[in-house]
């Protein structure tokens, strides 16, 4: 089919994409025991009895865990459930000692909410249905060479919770906004470090399509193993148009689970809904409901940090910045608050917006480095700013002390004080004019005949002889000065 | 044995701590005659599926270290006692009763066993017991039937029937096992031995292999009602490590024991003596006993407990619903028992399953997974488990309704006597039926307890069974220690004296 094919089908019919994401706490301890979570660590190092699934071993909640799904959901607008459960889901694997997993099946921890997506044409809410906690697996191990397989269970009960997003997103760009949103909130509220690779942030996704324009949901299929965010763009690519293709040709879509394959970028049938299992949950009998009174929750909401919202809408209204620099500020919270530093600690706003974008930015990602581990301290860059704004410094100096900032760990009021800062004194400026105009006769003499061009020759020879430090403004205004007056003499 | 206390095996946790105190006795020379007494009646009566000789010789050792240096540790120091095979001990093989943890050494010591060590219990060794606590006769053990010390061709009770059977053959002062619908009670009625079912969350069960978690608790089988409050109030209390323990802190159980019948209100359950099944002479035998209480100073009160007759419906979809869900750990993949599957390289993963548990499961936890299972599935949850959860709310108000009358409910613990061995295990229904007088309270929560009643006309015992609200422990020790009172408790059976050089 032709490409042009492809989109006019395309325009017949919308897609329908909900999200499933399971972030993984940032809680030092398991769900239900008190081995560490730190990712990596040799297989079955951090386990014990009750994440082995011994006998005779009790689930006890981790109450820090509780605490961070509360703050996931109050960052996504969600109630907060004053009675949840813990169920049973039954199933068979190696991976899942117990033979079960627990996780909140019926009455989830909160419900009802939505995140706000900015898209260069819109901004609007995408709705969350529910927020529940469960553990985590282990990690089967297959040794092709020895064909055995192990299993790791550092991994077991870790705490996640999973994020179920409504069907409220129309296309894989919305669907990847969604996730960097989400992301972006559960990084800005501290509860989930995001890591897509490390599998602290999975994503399943719900896709069915409906012809443009009308209500009723088509049959839907849900894609598995999705890793990274480009994959999203591509299993939701690959699977809408497998879709359209499909019911253009008259097929049916099967309601079933399918597998992306990041290599051929293609879905693949993983079971259909008959082979699902029935996971037999029940409420699980070792855990009581999970009770929370108003005070726990409103201890958590007074201590939610500010959440991407709130800092896009005070970067506009407080700093007057421009949507597009305000979505590169925030995209991460990190990112945000360095930017932020360098305001309060005296900057101006949107000097500091640039710097940060075409300095700080460019030399990051150059080094291969996080806002994190930046070698310049925000407070450093509004000093080296604050320098350039009160005319102390030109733009191109500000550039190179922040090279040995970066480079040297150099203090920009020392250098600034070095170099003698910018030469701004109006004599000054005129002997060094003058100077220029000998040095350059003919030059000069072109220039009083009219050639007024030959005036950035002057002003290059100027700023090299100065090392950049004159004043460019004033430098220009008195070098015109000079060569007109010299040209008055002459007459 | 020493000469002066020719019974001692037979006697009271009070009476050895007397005698230990006194020096006629130390803790190894004790312990020592009970091995010695296991030896010359375990062939007969099988209690025990293994004994920790070498462990628990070391711990008397220290017992007597501490009494000569003055730091007894209290009432239980140096006592030799044994565990259900159900609680897990550290370093200690631990089976259920089953094949399928054959070879599993746990790594750690349930509360309770951690909570007796403490106090310088004497572990002698796990009690024989049905599968996973399933079923009312320890017939269903993987490793051999145990018999009844009244009478060597019947059966115990079950599932802690190897607890029952060792406490009432002295073999040991005390033994814990596990009660989800009378598997302290029956046994211990079935015995002639006194067994407390505390209220659901008054122990810890962290460390009781898992049968059905709303309704598991552990409780102790002594020989007398002082002997279990030494035991539970030892072992009772708050446990960080279990969510359902509460943290309510044990109360004195000993201060309020000798109270007496006087102003009790004791009340009896009338639908308790109305099934076909119910064996007349057990029947008159409780009804005498309460009227014993009466003349003691009790008063009897009418009650009722209209669902009583749902409870093993809801029991039983209960239990098994749960019990499907914990026993699915046993696959085979981490510890305990894998089939023999022929080249792990080629073997298939749900071949290694089935086979597993096909061989290391019983036939009677192979019943109540499938019936669990059933009871849990897409279409038939709502119908079952969800209703049977209904029922069991409505039992739980009944109880509330009639603890408004009375201090103790008192009816029959078993409806029939000790059975024949075999005579019951072709009809699981029968045998499933039998719990009537139990289930209830498991389902309810609440406490009870059997208490030895006397021996019917064929010479085997009938307990008694008394029932309190949620954490009456000390309301129901004293029922139980006036009921005691006007029985006279624990008689040593007569088989055993035979069997033991040392007993008579």
């Amino acid at each position: 089919m032709s490409r042009y094919a492809m989109e006019s089908i395309l325009e017949r019919w919308e897609p329908v994409i909900g999200l499933e994401v399971h972030a993984q706490l940032k809680t030092r301890t398991k769900i239900f025991c008190g081995c560490p979570t730190n990712f990596g660590g040799e297989p079955n190092t951090h386990v014990c009895p009750v994440c082995l699934g011994h006998p005779g071993t009790l689930p006890v909640l981790n109450q820090s865990a509780v605490k961070m799904a509360i703050a996931t959901g109050l960052g996504l607008h969600c109630t907060v459930t004053t009675e949840s459960v813990f169920a049973r889901k039954n199933y068979f694997y190696p991976d899942l000692p117990k033979g079960y997993q627990i996780s909140q099946f019926d009455k989830p921890i909160c419900t009802e909410g939505w995140l706000e997506i900015v898209l260069p044409e819109r901004t609007f809410r995408a709705g969350i249905e529910r927020v529940h906690m469960e553990e985590d697996a282990g990690k089967n191990l297959h040794d092709a060479q020895t064909g055995l397989s192990q299993v790791d269970f550092n991994r077991t009960g870790v705490p996640l919770v999973e994020i179920v997003g409504k069907p409220d997103l129309h296309s894989a760009e919305e669907a990847m906004a969604y996730l960097k949103e989400l992301r972006n909130i559960l990084r800005y509220l501290d509860v989930c470090d995001g890591n897509l690779e490390e599998g602290s942030f999975r994503c399943d996704a719900n896709v069915s399509i409906r012809p443009s324009g009308t209500e009723p949901l088509g049959t839907r299929v849900e894609i598995k193993n999705i890793n990274s965010f480009r994959n999203v763009g591509r299993a939701l690519g690959y699977e809408i148009r497998r879709q359209a293709r499909a019911l253009e040709s008259g097929d049916a879509i099967v309601l079933e689970t399918r597998l992306f394959d990041a290599d051929t970028g293609q879905t693949q049938s993983m079971r259909s809904k008959e082979e699902s299992a029935d996971y037999r949950y029940f409420p699980d009998p070792d855990l009581l409901p999970l009770r929370l009174d108003q005070t726990i929750i409103e201890e958590v909401r007074s201590t939610l940090p500010p959440l991407p919202e709130d800092v896009r809408s005070r970067f506009n209204e407080q700093y007057g910045l421009r949507p597009y620099d305000i979505a590169v500020l925030t995209d991460e919270k990190d990112l945000a608050l360095f930017y932020e530093e360098i305001v309060t600690s005296g900057a101006d706003a949107l000097a500091a917006s640039k710097w940060v974008q075409t300095e700080v930015l460019g030399r990051l990602s150059g080094d291969k480095l996080t806002v994190s581990d930046c070698p310049v301290p925000p407070e450093r860059i509004a000093r080296l700013l604050t320098h350039q704004s009160e005319g102390r410094i030109t733009g191109k100096m500000a550039k190179d002390i922040f090279e040995k900032m970066w480079r040297e760990d150099a203090d920009p009021d020392k250098e600034v004080e070095q170099i003698g800062g910018v030469i701004s004194d109006d004599a000054d400026l005129r002997r060094i004019c003058g100077e220029i105009a000998t040095q350059f006769p003919d030059e000069t003499a072109q220039f009083l005949a009219g050639k007024t061009k030959v005036l950035g020759f002057l002003m290059g020879q100027l700023m090299r002889q100065t090392k950049g430090k004159a004043d460019p403004k004033k430098a220009s205004k008195l070098l015109r000065e000079t060569l007109e007056a010299i040209g008055t003499e002459g007459k | 044995m020493t000469a002066s206390s020719p019974n001692l095996l037979f006697g009271t946790i009070d009476e050895a701590r007397t005698a230990l105190a006194d020096g006629s006795i130390t803790s190894t020379a004790l312990t020592q005659s009970v091995f010695d007494h296991i030896e010359a009646i375990e062939a007969d009566v099988h209690a025990f599926i293994r004994l920790d000789r070498s462990n628990a010789m070391e711990a008397a050792k220290e017992a007597d270290q501490r009494r000569e240096q003055g730091a007894t540790l209290g009432p239980l120091d140096g006592i030799p006692i044994s565990i259900k095979d159900q609680i897990v001990t550290k370093g200690l093989e631990t089976t259920a009763g089953s094949k399928i943890l054959s070879g599993y050494i746990p790594p750690y010591d349930a509360t309770v066993v951690q909570r007796l060590k403490k106090a310088g219990a004497i572990i002698l060794g796990k009690n024989n017991q049905d599968e996973f606590a399933m079923g009312s006769s320890t017939e269903y053990s993987a490793y051999g039937a145990t018999s009844n010390p009244y009478d060597l061709s019947r059966v115990p009770g079950g599932s802690s029937g190897g607890s029952a059977a060792a406490v009432a053959a002295g073999a040991g002062f005390a033994s814990l096992g596990t009660d989800t619908g009378g598997s302290i009670r029956q046994p211990a009625a079935f015995c002639g031995v006194v067994g407390v079912k505390p209220t659901y969350g008054r122990v810890s069960r962290f460390g009781s292999i898992a049968f059905a978690s709303s309704l598991d608790q552990i409780g102790p089988i002594t020989r007398t009602v002082r002997d279990a409050a030494h035991m539970l109030q030892a072992i009772g209390g708050p446990d960080p490590r279990d969510s359902t323990c509460r943290d309510t802190p044990m109360p004195d159980l000993l201060s309020s024991l000798e109270d007496g019948a006087k102003g009790l209100r004791i009340g009896i359950v009338k639908e308790a003596f109305e099934p076909d099944g119910l064996d007349p002479e057990i029947s008159s035998r409780v009804m005498e006993t309460a009227n014993q209480l009466a003349a003691a100073g009790a008063e009897l009160v009418p009650v009722s407990i209209p669902s009583l007759p749902h409870a093993i419906a809801a029991y039983y979809l209960t239990a098994t619903a749960e019990a499907s869900s914990n026993l699915a750990r046993y696959d085979g993949v981490r510890y305990g028992q894998r089939a023999d599957i022929g080249d792990v390289r080629k073997a298939n993963l749900v071949d290694m399953y089935n086979q597993t548990r096909s061989e290391g499961f019983g036939p009677e936890v192979k019943r109540r997974i499938l019936l669990g299972t059933y009871a849990l599935s897409a279409g038939y949850y709502d119908a079952f488990y969800v209703k049977a959860q209904r029922v069991r709310t409505l039992i739980g108000r009944d109880f509330q309704r009639a603890f408004q009358q009375c201090d103790a409910l008192c009816l029959p613990t078993s409806p029939v006597a000790p059975f024949a061995q075999g005579e019951r295990t072709a009809d699981p229904l029968q045998m499933y039926l039998a719990d009537i007088y139990t289930i209830a309270c498991n389902l309810a929560r609440v406490c009870a307890v059997s208490v030895p009643a006397g021996l019917d006309a064929s010479g085997l015992p009938v307990g008694v069974q008394f029932i309190c609200n949620h954490m009456q422990e000390p309301m129901l020790l004293r029922v139980a220690r006036a009921c005691e009172v006007q029985t006279g408790g624990y008689n040593p059976p007569t088989p055993i004296q035979g069997l033991s050089a040392e007993g008579g």
